[in-house]
């Protein structure tokens, strides 16, 4: 079917356009209650926990194959702002909507723990990232995802430089120069030269065609294509990745919620959705961008890795993690096997439960022990006996050892790669297999068995409960979708047929 | 005269383009501070919404001139008394229209001194706006534009900052350089005629030589006017010395005056020269975009900032124009608009700064985001759509323009790219600065937010950042068939051009 004509033929969703209002309008709800701190924690929490139940609500529909269309504004022929729900969306729009909910408790914690400043503005803008990466998740075409990855870019600018001292300031500039310079120079002409060329930026309904005419130049296509790639730098492909240990300097639930989940997932999952959807499959093949992409980000998988083996600051050694698994999901789509896709796709949700997981335990360690380099947690998990529990199984997912959620992921990744032939990919997913283990393994090793240092401090307790509870869930999780990933399969199924 | 719809009942634009001239001349009579203040908001409201029926009552579907009046003036040398408004000049005249009362609030405090004499230049100005943009008689488009350097002149030199003089006289010079050869220009196209009609000029066999000049001609006045690199020179200095109001109609209306010229000019009166220089004045504009954005990027003082910023803008405009295709031109004629409300809002925005703090410098003014909310909502979402914001105004011009360049010319357009980057470059350093700023900014806590005449000041442009920017397309519907009519007039010219040689 004509994607425009398809548009139009479908009834309207108003319950996506609430989807995308409930965080905007908690977000400015947030803003007017300065005063009533626990009012202002009540609205996030209820906003977050309406918009998990609105995205749950969509998944009879998806299920049944249907695509929920609901369009804003139409600009211009082409171009409108629509919104869509289909399996590809509900994924990420599941991930995002539910972490947020835990994330909401565990920054109250975390927040009122360490006392810190501009609370207000913390949740307020919070929300607002949340609004924009469902707004991504939701975006039924490359302009009205372009529009909601420049209001993430945008608002989560506060939160990185949240503590507004010279450190804060430095990586908020590194952030917003890397992440609107991509956008502008990349991203922009891309997608204007995407409409000239097809006359539309809407999304077809299947990932093999595309909108990408036939009849295209391969020079303009490989360019386009290319230019997808580098713009969404959120995505964190070297050697555009520098704004992401940059973006440390935030406080720990941003770095959890935003910086392993939804400021990156949003770019992973605009590139892995215009390379299904603006080139499709077919003209992947045709012009042979499959195969080199993956060798490319292979590149940053490896690099990353040998990177984090070298921080000792836990936070930085989590974000080089990041950088090195946000590619995985980039590989296995670029593959282009039905297997690969699978595990490319299923790993925007395996890595998200258990990178929050690492992330909030570091958050935990801070507020608990005020510790932040590795070497200074010696037998710290003898104190703190279910952090360290979480971060141990949580890397195990990392790893991809089963029975946590990163063996599914990887599973299909390693299959993915043997029907494509590609024995050099293969021995990319297992050195940084090896990789993985030699920079999370010594961490739990030497917080349950290392020797406390001497003279070590005493009354360090483990982490208090508003930030436990976040971390036992979404531990939890991450092992169930590891032993039952039907329930996530079922939406990736969905979107490879 | 086939070409006019000829207004048979109340001559509306007569009206317009009289009724702030009228409002003056009371002026003389009673010059109270504050009657004059009321009195010019007065006039200047009603001259608003009379234009409203401008909107209402005209028709996209035909690319004559609506509204049309036309009168005996001079029979002697065949000037006539012609007004008349097509899809090109119908937005432009209510931005005109819409702008002119939130000057008049904008001064209500700035301006002090002769408060009766300022709000004279002001209606003088929009007086002879008007008539620019709906004048198709050549002597009365020329009286009317060179008239209006003298309020102008006035305004910066008497209520401006403390180089006044020297930016006033470099404005005046400027422009009045240009006017000589636009008159100049005016003066062969009549002997050519016999007629200073002006549709009648158009699409006529001149010489090649001849049309070049004469483009060259109009080029010069309408580029200093835009302003283009490297004729921009005088607007800095002119911008930083004007009072807010001098400033909000030079960015929002003066500037548009020379892209103005060359759509409802250069291209109809001159279409082989025209084919023949665009693609020099495409790459002037990219030159334009890049080089504005860079020098924009290095000021500290805020008005240079957006002046520089306006060289850009207006090179995308430029870059629109030339490329010759109905996207690029709507595109064009879209950013016009855009540019008229954003900067304009922009430079209405250091001016609150400025009657607060006494200064233009980006580092006093650090870090007011705590103690003015309101403001620096405002400044944001201004901020946003002067660097083309998805969703904001300025987007959909820059989105047309970008892609009328792409269809023509790949390489040209990915060279106006870093413009674009350039632009949130700069407009994002400034909204760092103003909202955060540094950890040593200068104590903020005694300045007082907005107040609601300020509030109501900036609601409109606001309303109109979102409204062009989600709903475009009304506007362009009524741009839309003057400009195909524009380009199909072109290219079969181009092509009776071709035949012939």
């Amino acid at each position: 079917m004509d994607p425009v004509t398809a548009a139009t033929t479908i009834s309207q969703e108003p319950n996506l356009l609430l989807a995308v209002i409930i965080p905007l309008f908690g977000s400015l709800v947030v803003m007017t209650l300065k005063n009533h701190p626990n009012l202002r924690e009540f609205v996030s929490s209820a906003a977050s926990i309406l918009l998990f139940c609105i995205v749950l609500s969509f998944i009879p529909a998806i299920r049944e194959g249907r695509t929920l269309v609901y369009q804003m504004f139409q600009l211009l022929p082409g171009l409108s702002i629509t919104l869509r729900a289909d399996g590809f969306s509900m994924i990420f729009a599941m991930v995002a909507s539910s972490l947020w909910t835990i994330a909401v408790f565990y920054s109250m914690g975390y927040m009122r723990g360490l006392k810190e400043h501009a609370q207000t503005r913390f949740n307020a803008c919070f929300a607002l990232a949340i609004f924009g990466a469902i707004g991504v998740a939701l975006s039924d075409n490359l302009f009205t995802m372009y529009l909601f990855y420049e209001i993430v870019s945008v608002c989560t600018y506060p939160l990185v430089a949240h503590h507004q001292d010279e450190e804060g300031y430095e990586g908020g500039k590194k952030y917003v120069v890397y992440l609107t310079t991509t956008a502008k120079l990349f991203l922009l002409p891309a997608m204007i030269l995407i409409y000239v060329l097809a006359g539309t930026l809407d999304f077809p309904h299947n990932i093999s065609t595309g909108i990408i005419p036939g009849d295209t130049r391969a020079w303009v296509v490989i360019m386009l294509y290319v230019f997808c790639i580098f713009g969404f730098a959120k995505n964190g492909v070297m050697p555009f990745h520098h704004w992401l240990p940059g973006a440390m300097v935030a406080p720990t639930p941003v770095s959890a919620l935003l910086h392993a989940v939804a400021v990156v997932k949003v770019g992973v999952f605009c590139t892995t959705r215009t390379m299904l959807y603006v080139f499709g499959t077919d003209t992947m093949s045709t012009f042979n961008l499959g195969i080199p992409t993956a060798y490319f980000v292979g590149f940053t998988i490896i690099m990353a890795s040998v990177i984090a083996l070298t921080k000792d600051n836990l936070k930085a050694r989590l974000a080089y993690s990041t950088v090195s698994q946000l590619s995985y999901i980039i590989l296995g789509v670029a593959l282009l096997t039905p297997h690969s896709i699978d595990g490319g796709i299923i790993h925007i949700v395996n890595h998200a439960f258990s990178k929050i997981t690492l992330f909030f335990c570091a958050g935990a360690i801070y507020v608990a022990a005020h510790k932040k380099n590795i070497s200074e947690m010696s037998g710290l998990g003898r104190t703190m006996p279910f952090t360290f529990g979480a971060f141990a199984v949580a890397s195990l997912s990392m790893i991809g050892a089963p029975p946590v959620a990163g063996f599914v992921s990887k599973w299909y990744l390693l299959v993915g790669s043997m029907e494509a032939h590609q024995v050099g990919i293969l021995l990319i997913l297992i050195g940084s297999t090896v990789l993985n283990v030699g920079y999370f393994a010594p961490v739990t090793y030497k917080a349950f068995f290392g020797k406390k240092p001497e003279g070590a401090a005493v009354g360090i307790h483990e982490a208090p409960l508003s930030m436990l509870i976040p971390i036992l869930i979404a531990v939890t999780i991450s092992v169930i979708i590891g032993i039952y990933p039907n329930f996530m399969m079922q939406f990736v199924k969905a979107v490879t047929g | 005269m086939d070409n006019l719809i000829i207004n048979e009942g109340f001559p509306l634009l007569s009206f317009l383009i009289f009724l702030p001239l009228a409002g003056a001349l009371v002026m003389l009579v009673f010059h109270g501070e504050s009657f004059a203040r009321f009195w010019t908001l007065a006039v200047t409201t009603v001259v608003a919404l009379c234009s409203l029926p401008l909107v209402s009552g005209f028709d996209p579907t035909t690319a004559k001139y609506q509204f049309a009046e036309f009168h005996q003036w001079i029979p002697r040398f065949h000037i006539n008394y012609v007004l008349g408004m097509d899809g090109i000049s119908v937005l432009l005249v209510m931005l005109t229209t819409l702008i002119m009362p939130f000057c008049v609030l904008a001064s209500w405090k700035y301006i002090q001194k002769r408060v009766a004499a300022f709000m004279i230049c002001l209606l003088i100005m929009e007086t002879s706006m008007l008539g620019v943009f709906v004048a198709l008689d050549f002597v009365l488009f020329y009286i009317l534009w060179e008239f209006m350097l003298i309020p102008m002149y006035l305004l910066i030199a008497i209520w401006g900052g403390p180089r006044k003089v020297y930016a006033s006289i470099k404005f005046f010079l400027y422009t009045l350089a240009g006017s000589i050869l636009l008159l100049v220009a005016i003066i062969a196209l009549y002997l050519k005629n016999g007629s200073f009609y002006i549709p009648d000029m158009m699409w006529q066999q001149y010489s090649t030589t001849f049309q070049i000049l004469v483009f060259l001609a109009f080029f010069l006045a309408f580029a200093i006017k835009v302003p283009m690199f490297p004729f921009h020179t005088w607007l800095p200095a002119a911008h930083v010395e004007a009072p807010t109001a001098g400033s909000v109609i030079l960015a929002s209306i003066l500037l548009k005056m020379g892209t103005y010229g060359f759509l409802r000019f250069c291209l109809p009166i001159t279409p082989d020269a025209t084919f023949a220089l665009a693609p020099y004045i495409l790459w002037l504009s990219i030159a334009g975009i890049i080089y504005g954005g860079f020098t924009a990027l290095a000021q500290n003082d805020m008005k240079k900032l957006i002046a520089y910023s306006s060289v850009g803008h207006m090179g995308f405009v430029t870059l629109g124009i030339f490329v010759l295709n109905s996207q690029g031109l709507e595109g064009a004629i879209m950013q016009m608009i855009n540019h008229g409300v954003t900067t304009g809002a922009l430079f209405l925005c250091v001016g609150m700064i400025y009657e607060r703090t006494h200064s233009r410098e980006l580092d006093v003014a650090a870090g007011v985001g705590k103690y003015m909310p309101w403001y620096v909502t405002y400044l944001a979402f201004f901020s946003l759509s002067s660097f083309a914001f998805p969703g904001t105004n300025s987007f959909i011009g820059e989105f047309l323009v970008l892609a009328g360049t792409f269809k023509e010319n790949v390489p040209l357009a990915l060279a106006a790219i870093p413009g674009a980057v350039l632009a949130a470059a700069y407009m994002l350093r400034l909204l760092q600065r103003v909202v955060w700023g540094r950890a040593t900014n200068p104590d903020q806590s005694h300045l007082k937010d907005l107040n609601l005449r300020e509030i109501v000041t900036l609601a409109p442009f606001l309303l109109f950042v979102f409204w062009i920017g989600l709903g475009p397309q009304p506007f362009i519907d009524m741009m839309h068939t003057s400009v195909v009519s524009l380009l199909d007039q072109l290219h079969s010219w181009q092509q009776q051009g071709m035949a012939l040689r």
